[in-house]
């Protein structure tokens, strides 16, 4: 573990009234599995919106990789390394599940004013497409449509489509979310291939699987940070057990 | 070679065929007919590219018709009959339009969309009313058809094999280009574009790209329209025209490059020639069938005809 590759300091949203993220301070170390966990509604996602640049903050500032991106669109942010998932399963439902792999990887392969040669046929766009869909385990489902995947393998292949851009930072916003048991465990086995080789933020709920693969934890309760540590650190911690892990620690 | 491929070829050899079947049957009338049908044919696969590929709800593509009647009309009317010159003027300028309008429209999204994309074609359109130079609201004649060299547009025949061989060169041009990595960009805003952001794509260089080939495309239609019909008024702009265009893509099957041609023939042909022919109240007919089929055949009349995915 590394340094220091994102620095978020004051991050602070609200929509109307509502504080969704109140002056967020947060330190994502090089190499690490951070996780950020935090009942519904604590603004996780807006956290993780505002970390990708589809949500503007009312102040505060965002480092990544030594430069000041709190400016930067969402998309000039994917192309300096920072890479989302969403809660809500977000693919090409109507592309099949190797074109939605080989679309990331050409929104990082220069330019895409090519007017002429056929996409689907470009073997550098097909042939990395095809190996990261093999690596998160779905190479046998390369020619089938998005929308017609389970629910399950959608939410492999957003995860495809993130590690497609050969991202710095993962942000991943529940990647287990409305999974069954088994789901859940082939997603929290997938992850743990990242774990190591890839810097990960991940939001979640499932306790299992964040003490699973943490480094280190976030605790998240009404748009505050109210701790941040190793897991063995953050399951005793009492202000945790008090506003969030409840009865479920003891 | 696909089902629909297939279909779309025999379709382009009947078009070939008409005008020595109509010399045969002594109807030379249907050569203009087919004409013009091939000319909305163009325009339509024209906002195809936006609307069915795109997803960008244009309401104000008959702009560019008029855009490109004009700049065959206006150079006409002092002399100037180069067909290359005018025709070029129909494409850069039509561009360069679509350039202002998608660059102040493509920031909005739905309903704002087609209401600023049709606002601005009203705009031309009042503008063309106004300015009395070229006629106003009457139009203009125009003096002669373009030149183009050895091509003689003014032999009926002739002009119909170049609009032919121009539909073909747009469903070329348009296979090519929603298959190239452009096109990918373009239909996977029409997918999910929040996602395309995501993946890194800066997406409204994209969207303002395929706005401006459109506009071009069409404004290509709005020369041939002028040299067929020799008047140029600014009608040709009306919404009721974009709304025209806009039906024939969507009753032939919008994301489909034979869809547009499919609808400009059969909503021209129902609406020039079938219905007057049958019944003077055919306006009360079309309505009706044209939401049958909306509401029948989701995907347009080629959606009628099952095939894989179209690639
Ligand atoms: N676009 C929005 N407009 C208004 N309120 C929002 C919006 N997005 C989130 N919120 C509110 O902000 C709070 C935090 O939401 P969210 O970040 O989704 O929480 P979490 O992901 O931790 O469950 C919630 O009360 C939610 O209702
Ligand atoms: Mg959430």
């Amino acid at each position: 573990m590394g340094d220091v590759l994102l620095e978020v300091r004051g991050l602070t949203k609200s929509f109307g009234g509502l504080i969704a993220t109140n002056r967020v301070d947060l330190q994502i170390l090089e190499g690490e599995s951070h996780a950020i966990i935090g009942p519904n509604g604590a603004g996780k996602t807006t956290l993780i919106a505002q970390l990708a640049g589809d949500l503007r903050p009312d102040a505060g500032t965002i480092a990544f990789a030594g430069g000041d991106i709190t400016a930067l669109t969402a998309p000039a942010r994917s192309r300096r390394g920072l890479a989302r998932s969403f809660q809500i399963t977000s693919v090409f439902r109507d592309f099949t599940a190797l074109d939605n792999v080989a679309l990331a990887v050409q929104a990082h392969a220069g330019h895409s004013f090519r007017f002429w040669r056929p996409a689907r046929r470009d073997g550098t766009l097909r042939q990395p497409a095809a190996a990261v869909l093999e690596s998160v385990g779905l190479g046998a489902r390369a020619g089938v449509l998005a929308a017609n995947l389970a629910h399950g393998e959608q939410r492999q292949l957003e995860i495809a489509m993130v590690l497609a851009t050969r991202p710095r930072l993962l942000l991943l916003d529940e990647p287990m979310a409305g999974m069954g048991l088994e789901e859940s465990q082939r997603m929290i086995d997938l992850l743990r291939t990242l774990k190591g080789s890839h810097t990960l933020l991940l939001v979640e709920h499932d306790m299992d699987a964040v003490f699973a693969l943490a480094d280190r934890i976030s605790v998240m309760v009404y748009g505050r940070i109210i701790a941040s540590g190793p897991p063995e650190e953050i399951r005793a911690n009492a202000e945790v057990r008090e506003a969030y892990l409840g009865e479920d620690a003891r | 070679m696909s089902r629909r491929a297939a279909v779309l070829a025999i379709g382009l050899v009947l078009l070939a065929l008409v005008p020595p079947v109509a010399a045969a049957i002594g109807q030379p009338f249907y050569v203009d007919v087919f004409r013009r049908v091939m000319i909305f044919a163009i325009a339509a696969i024209s906002l195809d590219l936006i609307l069915g590929y795109g997803g960008m709800v244009s309401f104000g593509h008959a702009a560019y018709l008029g855009i490109g009647a004009y700049a065959v009309g206006i150079p006409a009317f002092y002399g100037i009959h180069n067909g290359w010159l005018q025709w070029t003027i129909a494409i850069v300028v039509s561009a360069a339009v679509a350039l202002l309008i998608g660059a102040v429209s493509l920031r909005t999204s739905g309903v704002y969309f087609i209401m600023i994309t049709l606002a601005f074609a009203q705009m031309l359109y009042y503008l063309g009313n106004s300015v009395e130079e070229y006629g106003g609201d009457d139009g203009m004649r125009l003096a002669a058809r373009s030149a183009l060299g050895v091509v003689d547009l003014r032999n009926g025949t002739t002009f119909y094999y170049v609009v032919l061989a121009l539909l073909v060169l747009s469903l070329a041009v348009g296979h090519r280009l929603i298959n190239s990595r452009f096109g990918m960009v373009v239909r996977g805003v029409r997918s999910n574009e929040p996602r395309m952001r995501a993946i890194g794509f800066s997406t409204f260089r994209y969207k303002l790209v395929a706005f401006m080939v459109a506009g071009a495309m069409c404004g290509l239609a709005g020369a041939l329209l002028v040299n067929h019909t020799e008047y140029v008024t600014p009608e040709f702009m009306h919404w009721t025209r974009s709304g025209d265009i806009m039906f024939m893509v969507i009753l032939g099957g919008m994301g489909t490059l034979g869809g547009p041609v499919l609808g400009a023939v059969v909503l021209r042909l129902l609406e020039d020639l079938i219905l007057p022919a049958w019944t003077q109240h055919w306006q009360a007919i079309l309505g009706p069938f044209l939401v049958l089929i909306v509401l029948f055949a989701k995907r347009g009349l080629v959606g009628l005809l099952p095939e894989r995915r179209d690639g």
